[in-house]
């Protein structure tokens, strides 16, 4: 096999030789792997029950059209544009993924990558200059919620996707007790009586470790990392299957953020819960995610399991992104910085997105935009230097990427009996050998 | 709310209560010219005439019970000075006796113009703040909707109108045009009531007109600060929080937008509400309203000063007064304040 001309390791600096050489072997050790492996249909089926055991443990029964057998989330494609004067902005400009039930994804990427606005697209929080695209399809158990109108749509908001915003910030009513704030859905949404709701809003609050008197108390006379906890909370009320956690920690100091992150494992482990982490902060998706999805520009850079993800960064971006962080473990004292700032998204380069910041662009990368390929370790990338047919990448246009994705049986959620631990599948489709 | 904020807001609106009797006293007194002059309008007054008016309104007194010196350095205490005098007075509720309205204390003659002062602007009060807010709110929710522009455009008109360029098309249109109103007073003159709801309807028909004259121009100004108030509140997290929790659009505004976009515009109501007793001068004498507002104007066109000093510390109370129960309301809605 050949090296590659401007592999990860040259460009970013961020690993070590040695490193890097392992992390192709892993690489190459993996695509053999899976040559001759084909689909572990007894770990799809371990997939299916842990699924089913995560779902039966729901208090409230699946929307009424759900499919009890399809994944939980399955982006596809999706294109959110904000409509300016000036012209369209494509803030979310094809993302795709998927999000399997006790499963916790990290989105990450710089200000104004698109992450939040992927998030809230999902149950359409969007400010009402923003329009999903046609083509874009979010599918929620099987129910795509990208045709719902706004009245159908509440159905899902916060019964099935809940939100934890920054709780330290404004995200409370200032003017409401925390007990009634808590209790709101479950009385509006669920149609419990007032005394239950109480009730079980003092029950979530201890949940997160707060007394149930403090249920009086505002907003204001709490303290940040007391104001995240009640968000949490309140994200929880409903008995939600996704919880999404817009920056949860952002405004928190190291202690307090460590807490938060150490009870948000918890309740996804004893509650099986699935998570969206958005953050900025990669340490804290490293903590506590399964997945990892690097955006860049309204784009995926790459994808897959944060243990692959982080110690060998494919994509460029993800290199420097994570050359960019500190390291405590390394002797390192400055920080790199990636020159340059993101693009425009009302005119975005042509291309590859990165390619006026990236230092390993070349002349394709400034023409075509690079599709995505599948490693057989589960990273997705969409960067020229990985082609398909190489090391044993896949290419995937974007409809294959659910479908390459339901083969995928891993479902990593703690607290479930062990399944099937990620036996890779073979993407299926031509191209599949190098 | 705590006992300390209450005692402080209220020591507060005492401490300025305190003052402004205080500065009533002085302004009146640091006027040019003197009093018995104008009270009695005669160049060629002899010195006993003069004498007795001023011993007859107490200004032969000196004016203040502590008079210091610099140069010799002096203290005089009188024990018998105009200070305490007025202080005294005030305290009793005696204002004095009108220039104008002779035999007759000034506390008569405001009391009698008190009540249909209350009565318009009161209840135009009520009127526009209902309608304002709602009306506000709505169109500040669906900002760029038809109400919103509709409704914003009327409220700007209105709010830029004085009163009497609101009520004089009233009176053409209702009154002189179509007969559905008279045309001023409060009362038909003259007339020979069977029974007290006799009264009241004729009373009710002499309201409409000046009653929607206030009301109008005040829902404009009320309607305009809750829009900017609810598009403010809008673009809330918490008001992000109610959306991403399912609620329905009307519940987010009611439950969640609406009662902290109240907050700015409790404390512009309240002191605006100290002004009910002003009276809105414009709408009274366009509509010949015999409340407050006209009697300013007429004790100021005759030179009433012991009115005008009567009206002055009326106004001043009713403003402390607002403004102290804006403190209050405020302490109610909003839990930040109570501490």
């Amino acid at each position: 096999m050949m090296r590659m001309p401007t592999g990860p390791g040259e460009t970013g600096k961020v690993m070590e030789d040695a490193e890097q050489e392992a992390a192709r072997r892993a690489a190459e050790a993996g695509q053999e792997a899976v040559v001759e492996a084909p689909v572990d249909s007894e770990a799809i089926e371990a997939a299916a029950a842990a699924r089913a055991l995560i779902r039966g443990r729901r208090q409230w029964p699946l929307p009424k059209q759900a499919d009890p057998t399809a994944p939980l989330l399955t982006v596809e494609n999706l294109r959110t544009h904000f409509k300016l004067e000036s012209g369209w902005v494509k803030a979310v400009d094809g993302v795709s993924f998927r999000l399997d039930d006790g499963e916790a994804l990290g989105l990450a990427g710089e200000s104004g990558c698109g992450k939040t606005t992927t998030a809230l697209s999902l149950v359409r929080l969007l400010p009402s200059n923003a329009r999903i695209r046609k083509g874009s399809s979010i599918d929620l158990f099987g129910i795509d919620l990208v045709p719902k109108t706004e009245d159908q749509l509440r159905r899902y908001r916060w019964r099935e996707i809940s939100i934890v915003f920054q709780g330290a910030m404004n995200a409370l009513n200032p003017v409401r007790r925390i007990g009634e704030q808590i209790a709101e859905p479950i009385e509006v949404r669920l149609g419990l009586t007032q005394d239950v709701a109480r009730k079980r809003a003092a029950e979530l609050l201890e949940l997160v470790g707060i007394p149930r008197q403090r249920a009086a108390a505002y907003p204001h006379e709490l303290s940040g990392g007391m104001r995240q906890r009640t968000m949490i909370a309140m994200a929880l009320a409903c008995d939600p299957a996704i919880v999404i956690g817009d920056e949860p920690t952002t405004a928190l100091d190291v202690m307090v953020q460590a807490q938060i992150l150490e009870l948000l494992e918890r309740l996804r482990r004893d509650l099986g819960l699935s998570l969206i982490l958005i953050t900025h902060d990669l340490s804290v998706i490293a903590e506590t995610c399964d997945k990892t999805l690097i955006m860049y520009a309204g784009k995926v850079a790459e994808e897959g399991p944060v243990s692959r993800i982080f110690t060998a960064p494919r994509h460029p971006y993800t290199q420097k992104l994570l050359g960019a962080f500190p390291n405590i473990h390394a002797d390192r004292r400055s920080l790199e910085t990636i020159p340059g700032s993101p693009p425009d998204l009302r005119n975005p380069p042509a291309g590859c997105r990165f390619n006026p910041r990236c230092p390993a662009a070349m002349d394709i990368c400034r023409e075509v935009e690079p599709p995505e390929v599948v490693y057989p370790d589960g990273v997705r990338v969409a960067c020229h230097l990985h082609v398909a047919g190489r090391d044993g990448a896949v290419g995937v246009t974007s409809a294959d990427v659910v479908g390459w994705h339901r083969q995928l049986p891993v479902i990593e959620a703690p607290g479930v009996p062990a399944v099937a631990s990620a036996g890779v599948a073979e993407p299926p489709g031509p191209g599949s050998q190098p | 709310m705590s006992p300390s904020y209450l005692g402080r807001k209220v020591l507060q609106a005492i401490a300025t209560l305190v003052f402004v009797v205080i500065l009533n006293f002085m302004l009146f007194r640091l006027m040019p010219g003197s009093p018995e002059r104008i009270l009695l309008r005669n160049p060629h007054l002899d010195a006993q005439s003069i004498a007795a008016a001023r011993a007859r309104f107490g200004l032969d007194k000196p004016l203040l019970p502590l008079e210091i010196s610099v140069d010799p350095p002096s203290l005089k205490v009188n024990p018998d000075s105009q200070f305490l005098a007025y202080l005294q007075t005030t305290a009793s509720g005696d204002l004095g006796l009108s220039f104008e309205f002779r035999g007759e204390s000034v506390t008569e003659v405001i009391g009698v113009r008190f009540w249909p002062t209350i009565i318009l602007i009161g209840l135009a009060e009520l009127i526009a703040i209902v309608v304002g807010l709602t009306l506000g709110s709505a169109a500040g929710w669906k900002r760029g909707g038809t109400l919103d522009r509709v409704g914003n455009g009327i409220s700007l008109i209105l709010y830029s109108m004085p009163y009497f360029v609101i009520g004089m098309p009233l009176i053409i249109i209702f009154a002189a045009g179509l007969g559905w109103f008279p045309t001023s007073g409060m009362l038909s003159p003259g007339a020979q009531y069977q029974s007290p709801i006799d009264q009241l309807l004729d009373f009710a028909r002499h309201l409409v007109l000046p009653l929607a004259t206030v009301s109008l121009g005040l829902i404009g100004g009320y309607s305009i600060l809750m829009r900017s108030s609810i598009i403010e509140t809008r673009g809330e997290d918490y008001v992000t929080t109610a959306r991403a929790k399912g609620l329905k659009d009307r519940s987010i505004l009611r439950d969640h937008a609406f009662p902290n976009a109240l907050l700015p515009t409790v404390t512009v109501i309240a002191i605006n509400l100290g002004y009910v007793v002003a009276g809105a001068i414009t709408a009274e004498i366009v509509f010949n309203w015999p409340g407050l507002g006209t009697l300013t104007v007429d004790a100021l066109a005759a030179r009433d000063y012991p009115v005008l000093q009567g009206i002055f510390l009326l106004i001043s109370v009713a403003v402390i007064l607002a403004n102290l129960g804006a403190d209050l309301i405020y302490g109610r809605l909003d839990p930040r304040v109570r501490a």
